[in-house]
């Protein structure tokens, strides 16, 4: 029982990372990783936001889908499920915590789209060992762990980003440029955990 | 037929039961916003061009009402609209001059020398590749990266070279921040003769690859008398904007290299390929 949880959590943050060995929720990674600060807000919010969306998804999937044998609807009704929840938790953020709320920002709408999100509640309910896809406490496991993954890429790139600004880059590679030939190289190092599981 | 029916009935059931949630916890959870931003974006010209510094005008107007911003402080709304605001917040607006943009370089393609470019056809690309491909480092590459960033159509690239036209431009400052060589300056609408050469080279280095450049022979100082109305600044002369001179300085100072224009001469492209 534990060491299937320590294989599900090695495995979501480090071999199966979801932005570096998935390339599933690129787009927040490029786009929110030229700051720290701003990094550290928007892994938060995918941290929130993912371990809340396998829950729910998982026992929407166990006790709704799979009994009426709709399956076939995983998606449209995953991310249906994602977009109110990301609605209920911004107007309930709003009302208790508004200065959690601000520094959230515009990442928690943004996340309602994110393929990281509903990559992993998609993956939770179809190709996830059975430990996973049977239980709504291993899928919220993994959801969890898998967003931990998520903040760490981001984490690990955005400090590498805030590095680079002070770096000598040649004038042609600047910005852009060399924050993917970056990332690429951050990937290339995470396939070194590929073993570890 | 029937597990379609259940799949409409269960999702539709689903669908509606998130948005019956929805709504009740909106409602039990809402938060009070202050209608006077909503009342103030109303009175914005709706331009999102970010030139007051402010992410759009919805959060301008949150600046504006919590008066860490003055109205005025848009480039784009008129004297009529800052008033309108300061009038409905009950504060006293400031009038100020209105600013443009003026693209301080005449070297169109006739009268410039270049060499062949073919790469991206933009100029923050183009001066990557040894600082673009004009024969004068300091003036116009004319692929137009500050016409894509002006959001009022403004500038228009006429012989490979950007023109402003005035009257359509608000002074949102997009293309300053877009212009590699730093070409674009703010000046004031009333200027209307300007220089248009930034290069600080010596004067024949500068006719070598322009024949519209500034070479700074002094005439438009010398015409202009004790008014003070250009300023010598090495091998360049520019346009001091506290005291800018009138059309007639044009005809008085008669450039040899047409580099002091009218902007409406100028917008017209009226200069091209005439210089002596």
């Amino acid at each position: 029982m534990l060491s299937e949880f320590l294989v599900i959590t090695v495995g979501a943050i480090l071999v199966n990372n979801f932005v570096l060995s998935k390339f599933l929720g690129i787009c927040p990674f490029l786009g929110v990783s030229k700051k720290l600060d701003t990094a550290l807000g928007m892994s938060g919010a995918v941290i929130f936001v993912m371990t809340l969306a396998s829950l729910v998804s998982s026992l929407i999937n166990s006790f709704l889908l799979v009994p009426m044998k709709l399956e076939y609807l995983q998606t449209l009704v995953f991310i249906v499920v994602i977009a109110s929840l990301v609605q209920l938790v911004e107007i309930i953020l709003q009302k208790l915590s508004a200065k959690l709320y601000e520094s959230l920002g515009i990442f928690l709408p943004l996340i309602t789209t994110n393929c990281a999100v509903l990559g992993c509640v998609v993956l939770n309910a179809k190709s996830a060992p059975e430990s996973i896809q049977s239980t709504w406490y291993g899928a919220t496991i993994y959801g969890f762990c898998s967003a931990l993954g998520f903040a760490l890429a981001l984490i690990l790139f955005s400090s590498l980003r805030e590095k680079l600004d002070l770096a000598d880059v040649p004038e042609a590679f600047e910005g852009t440029a060399i924050s993917l030939v970056t990332a690429g190289i951050l990937a290339m190092a995470f396939l070194g955990f590929s073993g570890l599981v | 037929m029937s597990t379609a029916i259940i799949a409409i009935i269960a999702v539709g059931i689903l669908g509606a039961l998130l948005g019956v949630i929805i709504g009740v916890v909106a409602k039990a959870f809402a938060v009070e916003v202050d209608e006077r931003i909503e009342e103030v974006t109303e009175l914005l010209p709706g331009a999102n061009c970010g030139g007051c510094g402010y992410a759009g005008c919805a959060d301008f107007a949150k600046g504006v009402v919590s008066q860490s911003a003055t109205p005025d402080q848009c480039p784009v709304a008129s004297p009529e609209d800052v008033a309108a605001i300061a009038d409905y917040l009950g504060i006293v607006a400031e009038e100020k001059d209105k600013m443009v943009a003026l693209v301080r370089c005449s070297g169109d393609v006739p009268n410039t020398v270049r060499s062949l470019y073919n790469g991206v056809r933009d100029c923050r690309s183009a001066v990557l590749v040894a600082g673009g491909a004009k024969g004068c480092d300091y003036g116009c590459l004319g692929f137009g990266s500050c016409a894509e960033a002006c959001p009022f159509g403004a500038i228009e690239i006429k012989d490979g070279l950007a023109i402003v036209h005035k009257e359509l431009c608000v002074g949102c400052e997009n293309c300053v921040a877009a212009c590699p060589k730093d070409l674009i300056i703010m000046v004031p609408e009333a200027a209307t003769t300007h220089v248009y050469c930034n290069s600080p080279e010596k004067g024949a280095a500068k006719r070598a690859v322009c024949k519209t450049a500034c070479i700074a022979c002094r005439k438009c100082v010398k015409a202009s008398g004790e008014e003070d109305h250009m300023e010598i600044d090495g091998f360049l002369i520019r346009t001091n904007y506290e005291n800018p001179p009138g059309p007639e300085l044009v005809e008085a100072a008669a450039c040899p290299t047409t580099a002091l224009r009218i902007d409406t001469e100028h917008a017209k492209g009226a200069y091209a390929g005439e210089s002596k």
